[in-house]
């Protein structure tokens, strides 16, 4: 019996790497849901619409719910400006804040973006913010480097502070938020191509031109 | 207490030590896997590491080959408590390499990507106490399991 014993124990130990390791996978795996049809972003914009740049009839939609002060999203940003230019008018891109309380200054810096975009500059102020997220992020006066990003790309500065503070760029990153979590999102960024969520595995470089080109390809097909 | 009994002893510390190891790269090759060390939301820290070029190999995530180098050293560790004399001879290659590959991670971390994961860290305290626990077993040939 002894002599048997390792086996059993070995393979007792087995068992239970794979089987905890399937709870913990199927635990933490994201389930994020496709954007629901009432919910799709019509070509045009109004009002109410997120942020979107590029073709407003592109065949193709790549809906990131960002955090400013997340790493990873501050890589998307940087590829995300090539995919702009290979694609070009076969792509759209719209942003939706997702900012997450782990990070100290990731709802400011969305309100900074949204106070940007309230003089039309949102895209401006999400690019610079990206860019200078290293810096920023671990600074003790952020407001007071997005008031001089604000200056740096033209806006007005006394009303963009004014906006920063008042109640639409909150309801609007709050608007954002909760749409998200509606979606069960939990990480960030989290990419929708065409609606359909992109598998976390897939969000790298090849796996996000592949997407993209499936999508392309099936509208194409319709 | 007698050399044989000392060498069994440490032979059970290991496999107990690799337990917690293996709990470690686990959980770590599930991370990979769910794609959460790409993304902000899950475990604070860990991103510039997990999320590094350096986190995969030909595609393939480190956790998983510590989660089957952990297995490998419990295995091993097993049998030789139990008396399989060959055991022994795979237990000290096998932890040799994974200290080898443990000391290349601490420095990717230190020196290249400036960076420390938590859980990388406590990898590399587990792989230090094995080869800490091999260098102290006596020399001379293990008893043969009859």
């Amino acid at each position: 019996m002894k002599r048997y014993l390792p086996f059993v124990i070995v393979a007792l130990v087995a068992l239970a790497t794979i089987g905890s390791g399937a709870m913990l996978y199927r635990a933490k795996r994201p389930h994020v849901l496709s954007i629901p049809e009432n919910k799709i972003l019509s070509a045009k914009g109004d009002a109410e619409s997120p942020h979107i740049r590029g073709n407003p009839d592109a065949p193709v939609t790549l809906e990131e719910y960002g955090d400013f002060q997340c790493p990873p999203c501050g890589m998307f940003s940087a590829f995300l400006g090539q995919l702009e230019k290979e694609y070009d008018s076969r792509l759209r891109v719209v942003f939706r804040n997702f900012p997450l309380t782990m990070h100290e200054h990731a709802r400011e810096a969305a309100l900074a973006a949204e106070a940007a975009g309230l003089q039309g500059r949102f895209w401006e102020m999400h690019d610079v913010l990206y860019r200078e997220q290293e810096t920023w992020s671990k600074a003790p006066n952020v407001r007071e480097l997005f008031e001089s990003y604000a200056g740096t790309i033209g806006l007005d500065v006394d009303k963009f502070k004014k906006d920063m503070d008042g109640e639409q760029v909150k309801a609007r990153v709050e608007a954002d938020r909760q749409r998200g979590q509606s979606l069960g999102i939990q990480l960030t960024p989290t990419l929708f191509i065409n609606n359909q969520p992109l598998d976390p595995k897939d969000k790298n470089p090849e796996g996000i031109r592949a997407e993209i080109n499936a999508a392309l390809q099936k509208k194409s097909q319709t | 207490m007698t050399v044989s009994r000392f060498r069994t002893i440490i032979y059970i510390v290991a496999a107990i030590v690799s337990l917690a190891g293996l709990a470690d790269a686990t959980y770590l090759s599930v991370q990979a896997l769910t794609g959460e060390t790409l993304g902000c939301g899950g475990s604070p820290d860990c991103f510039r590491v997990l999320g590094s070029p350096y986190a995969r190999i030909g595609g393939i995530p480190v956790a998983l080959f510590g989660l089957l180098a952990y297995f490998s050293a419990f295995s091993f560790a097993t049998f030789a408590a139990f008396g399989y004399a060959r055991a022994r001879i795979f237990l000290i290659p096998t932890i040799g390499a994974m200290f080898l590959g443990t000391l290349w991670l601490l420095y990717v971390q230190a020196f290249l990507l400036h960076a420390y994961c938590r859980y990388c860290l406590f990898s590399a305290a587990t792989t230090f106490l094995l080869a800490g626990l091999v260098i102290a077993l006596p020399p001379g040939r293990d008893r043969a399991v009859s």
